[in-house]
């Protein structure tokens, strides 16, 4: 896959749509490209990282341990981005990425990523639309379990 | 040292200094002779005196003495006639006295190249000995004071600021002596000629002499207040180099820059004033000496035409007159130059006498004892004060066995540390007493406390040596063996001999082997490896030692079974490759096909560059590397691909800020160099490729140089171009001129490429780009392979030859740190102090590595100090300090249930 088939598919991933294709050439260009076989993990809950990753090509399996074992929280494919969070702020990794089939992915470095904000504010935005969207999304289910527990007379 | 210049140059060149004076002395005489030839040779054959008559003849050499009076009688004449002399005519007799007059002058010139060399050689003696001296004395500073010392001050001292004393020390006599001899031979000849001309000659001088020291006082003054300057710039540079990091980290460039521009606007006032007053001395000088001639033709005309005086002696007076201000001027410099060195001196001096130096005794090589240390080491009472008289150490006293293990701990700034440095006996404290069996240790010397102690701190320092030297250097306390001399030269040893005892040097000498093997419990050179694989045990480096061996070269001429075995690994691991798993990780290297995860220099060369022929910055400019790419018509290839990588990095590097780190890290066009590109991209677009100027051709062609397909994923070598490329590489070693034989190495699978690493020489090829995990994975492969064919212990070895680096900067923070305890535990030291020397390291491997320390230090002493709380524990006895006092004393358990302060340091820590 060349440089230029790596922008078409940063093109057509959400978060990026809109932005300039010579900006997109440039992050394209100053991330490496990884790929995993299956099994193998892009991101370890817990470690440090400053990278995200772009997928190309494949799936792979979001696990989150909360103390009973790792449980599949999510299963994502091409044009996902996963692992931004460290990106943003740096924090140990909240989830473990494996991927389950063979894996092509870009690997976006902290720098790469701000550059790219420099250049186009407009995808700081659309970064924060994601956010409250998955912030939304996390308070519903808060909601929805906390009720259940209450359900069940285990909370207050 | 002697607080006068003259009394040190007259103690240790007092002999010389005698040699050369009398030398000066006996060509006075001489120099007297030249003088007064010229008024011979006027008055006899040129005016004719005594040859009226014709055929008349002189008398040549003559030599006559006047007798005294009351000798007369006996001798029956005035003058005495030693040499009757040959009768000659006068212009035989011109000819005669002015050949004597050449001879003269030769013997005159003889007579200065002889003081003026054994001067020299004087001279350089001393200044080696005054070098020496000085160095001596960094080496027994107290080592509280050497924290404050700034080095660049310290070496521009011993290196720039002696070397004009090194100048003077052989003028320090001997100039006065000379030029002062020949001035008053000048003078008291003037005066002989006439007294008048002598009185006005002398008064001048006295002038001379007298107002113009006054006026250079000034002037040296100032040079004082200039060196001070000077070496303060040097020590703020150096400061300035050392922290770096802190600059770029606070962005205090402008800062320094602003600082510096202080300080060389003051030094170039300070010089300038000198210059122009320089320059005023110089001319009242000239006009001095410009009147006197005035006088001279005025006033010595007027008694040779009276005829008080003749024609001969005017001129001689002339001559001698004129070789006056010469001495004079030079005595006047020579007065200078004393005042300024005698300063110069002065400060050196007072820099290098702190108080507390190390008693030389202290230093004695030959006081070294075989018996361990043992006993008690006490301390009463000790106290260490800064010089700002803050009490880093209050009073502590307490005793324990010195071969059991303590540890030392308590709150940060407790002085802990100075503890340590007071127990491994690098500081002297200001009082109190520290004793080990009974015996002080203020009057150990430090063959004692250097061979049977050992310290390792947080901050040791590594040289620029090889790893395995680094770790020895604490065993070479003196040589012990006799010198192995490879290239002898009986006359060049002996002269060095004798003048390294003539100005006072070491008389060790550096070829020796000063290894004490002995000490770290090995037979000699040949199993000293074994004992520095079992430290590195202890500080768990060996795998980081072995590492740094892997990436490592070797020359196969002198490891030729290693470079054998490197090569069956390199078999073995292809091999393992036809796995498809590890497969897809590695490209290996095959002279028939293109590897797309080289770069395209690497393609083409197809070896590793040696030297500046065939580097990649410069090698589109090699003719032989563009001849074949023009006779394999590569080059358009190239030139089209350099336009599409200049195309794309204009457009993506156009917005970016010059400065910022992915011009370094991705771009093929440096941010100055873009512009220019630019330029050339629309050129490239107007003209259309064929019809670029050649300059842009070339510059279009060395920008895929650097190209890796697989990397930078352009596409832009498809199966022609890497036909052609092939083309080129087979070409290119075939047709290679002898003179490039030494600039290549090229890649052959069945030959050892020695300017690539060990590492390089297994794989054979690129790990491939964007596969996860491929560098750990093929690392662990060729780890197998290395230990199948039992390679680890010679890639170790290579791995000590490594070279640290200026203060081991080419190692990590962590392992300085371990090579600098390895290198304290290396010769087993019968009292081990480490503190805080793993600091860098996380807790599990401190953990670890205290407890090797310990096992290792059995039998031993052992003082711990700083570190994790929770090892102490281990301890026979645990001291507590807090504000330089020991707070406590005892073992873990007890203090931790029943103790105040320890108990308080454990809930903190």
């Amino acid at each position: 896959m060349l440089l230029n088939d790596e922008v078409e598919i940063l093109r057509r991933v959400l978060l990026f749509s809109g932005i300039e294709p010579a900006k997109l050439k440039l992050l394209a260009f100053t991330s490496e490209r990884i790929n995993f076989a299956e099994g193998q993990s892009l991101m370890r809950q817990g470690e440090m990282g400053n990278t995200a990753y772009l997928i190309l090509s494949g799936e792979a399996d979001v696990l989150v341990d909360a103390g009973g074992g790792p449980v599949r929280v999510a299963n994502v494919g091409r044009n996902s981005l996963v692992g931004e969070m460290a990106i943003l702020r740096d924090q140990p990794r909240t989830a473990t990425v494996t991927a389950a089939t063979e894996v092509e992915t870009l690997k976006i470095t902290k720098e790469s990523f701000f550059q790219l904000i420099e250049d186009s504010p407009k995808i700081a935005v659309e970064m924060m639309r994601i956010l409250v969207k998955r912030l939304e999304t996390t308070t519903i289910d808060l909601t929805e379990a906390r009720a259940k527990l209450r359900a069940a007379g285990i909370a207050e | 040292m002697d607080p006068s210049i003259f009394r040190y140059i007259w103690r240790y060149s007092r002999n010389s200094q005698i040699v050369v004076l009398a030398l000066v002395l006996g060509s006075l005489p001489f120099y007297f002779l030249m003088l007064d030839l010229p008024r011979k040779i006027v008055n006899g054959p040129i005016q004719g005196t005594g040859f009226e008559a014709a055929g008349a003849s002189a008398a040549f050499m003559k030599f006559t003495i006047a007798v005294p009076g009351f000798l007369q009688q006996f001798f029956g004449a005035a003058r005495l006639s030693l040499f009757e002399g040959y009768q000659m005519e006068r212009i035989p007799y011109l000819f005669a006295l002015s050949s004597f007059l050449l001879l003269l002058v030769a013997v005159n010139g003889v007579f200065k190249l002889q003081i003026n060399t054994l001067k020299g050689r004087m001279g350089e003696r001393t200044l080696r000995r005054l070098r020496y001296q000085l160095f001596d004395r960094v080496l027994r500073f107290p080592t509280i004071h050497v924290r404050k010392v700034r080095q660049a001050e310290v070496a521009s001292m011993i290196k720039d600021e002696v070397e004009p004393l090194g100048g003077f020390i052989g003028d320090a006599f001997v100039q006065p002596a000379f030029l002062g001899g020949q001035a008053i031979t000048a003078l008291l000849f003037i005066l002989i000629q006439s007294f008048w001309l002598g009185l006005v000659a002398g008064a001048i001088v006295l002038v001379q002499a007298f107002i113009i020291p006054k006026l250079r006082r000034r002037i040296l003054e100032l040079g004082r207040e200039r060196q001070l300057a000077a070496r303060h710039l040097a020590g703020r540079v150096g400061e300035v180099v050392e922290g770096a990091l802190e600059i770029h980290a606070h962005d205090t460039s402008h800062y320094e820059r602003a600082e510096i521009t202080g300080r060389l606007g003051h030094i170039f006032l300070l010089r300038f004033e000198i210059y122009r007053r320089k320059f005023q001395v110089k001319f009242l000088n000239n006009t001095l000496a410009q009147v006197t001639p005035f006088i001279f033709y005025s006033v010595g005309g007027y008694f040779a035409i009276k005829g008080s005086m003749d024609i001969g002696q005017l001129v001689a007076a002339l001559v001698a007159y004129k070789e006056l201000p010469s001495p004079v001027k030079e005595l006047i410099d020579w007065d200078q130059q004393r005042l300024d060195v005698q300063i110069k001196y002065e400060s050196i001096i007072t820099q290098f006498n702190p108080e507390g130096m190390i008693a030389p005794e202290l230093q004695d090589p030959d006081r070294h004892e075989p018996a361990p240390l043992s006993g008690m080491l006490t301390a009463s009472r000790i106290m260490l004060e800064d010089d700002a008289g803050l009490k880093l150490l209050d009073g502590a006293s307490f005793s324990f066995d010195a071969s059991s293990h303590v540890a030392i701990t308590g709150p940060a700034g407790g002085g802990q540390e100075y503890l340590g440095l007071v127990l491994a006996r690098l500081i002297f404290p200001t009082s109190g007493k520290l004793s080990i069996g009974g015996r002080d240790m203020a009057l150990l010397p430090e063959a004692v406390t250097g061979r049977r102690m050992s310290y390792a701190g947080s901050d040791s320092i590594l040289f620029p040596r090889s790893v395995r030297d680094n770790l020895l250097y604490g065993l070479m306390h003196r040589p012990l063996t006799l010198p192995v001399i490879f290239d002898e030269n009986p006359g060049r040893e002996a002269l060095e001999q004798s003048e390294i005892r003539r100005s006072g040097n070491s008389v060790f000498d550096l070829r020796a082997d000063w290894i004490d093997y002995t000490a770290a419990g090995s037979q000699g050179p040949y199993d000293i490896d074994n004992q520095i694989a079992a430290v590195l045990d202890v500080v768990q480096m060996r795998e980081d030692v072995y590492q740094l061996g892997l990436r490592g070269c070797i020359n196969p001429a002198d490891h030729a079974s290693l470079a054998e075995n490197i090569l069956r690994a390199r078999t073995e691991l292809l091999e393992m490759l036809k796995d498809p798993v590890y497969g897809a990780l590695v490209e290996p290297f095959d002279p028939g096909q293109y590897n797309r995860n080289a770069t395209l220099s690497e393609n083409l060369l197809f070896g590793t560059a040696i030297g500046g022929a065939f580097i990649t910055a410069s090698l589109i400019e090699n003719e032989y590397f563009q001849t074949i790419l023009d006779e394999t018509s590569l080059t358009a290839d190239l030139i089209r691909m350099g336009l599409t990588i200049a195309e794309t990095m204009v457009e993506l590097f156009a917005d970016i800020a010059p400065g910022h780190p992915f011009f370094e890290q991705f771009s093929f066009i440096t941010a100055e160099d873009l512009p220019e590109y630019q330029e050339i991209v629309k050129r490239a677009a107007r003209l259309g490729l064929e019809f670029l100027p050649e300059s842009d051709r070339r510059q279009l062609a060395a920008l895929p140089l650097d190209y890796s397909e697989a990397r930078h994923r352009l596409g832009l070598i498809d199966a022609p171009v890497q036909g052609r490329i092939l083309e080129v590489r087979r070409k290119f070693s075939a047709g290679l001129p002898a003179k490039y034989k030494q600039a290549i190495e090229f890649y052959d699978p069945k030959k050892y490429n020695s300017a690539a690493s060990l590492l390089d020489n297994i794989l054979f090829g690129r790990i491939v780009y964007g596969q996860a995990e491929a560098q750990s994975r093929i690392g662990a492969l060729i780890n197998e392979v290395v230990s199948q064919l039992n390679l680890r212990w010679e890639i170790f070895r290579v791995g000590l030859n490594f070279n640290a680096g200026g203060r081991g900067r080419l190692l990590t923070g962590i392992q300085r740190q371990k090579l600098a305890l390895a290198k304290a535990i290396l010769k087993r030291p019968d009292l081990l102090v480490v503190s805080d020397a793993i600091s860098l390291l996380d807790a599990r491997a401190q953990q670890q590595i205290f407890h090797n320390v310990k096992n290792y230090s059995e039998g031993r002493g052992l003082i711990w100090i700083g570190g994790q709380l929770d090892l102490s524990q281990d301890f026979d006895q645990i001291l507590v300090v807090e504000e330089g006092k020991i707070v406590e004393q005892g073992k873990f358990g007890d203090l931790s249930l029943n103790g105040k302060h320890l108990p308080q340091l454990l809930a903190a820590g």
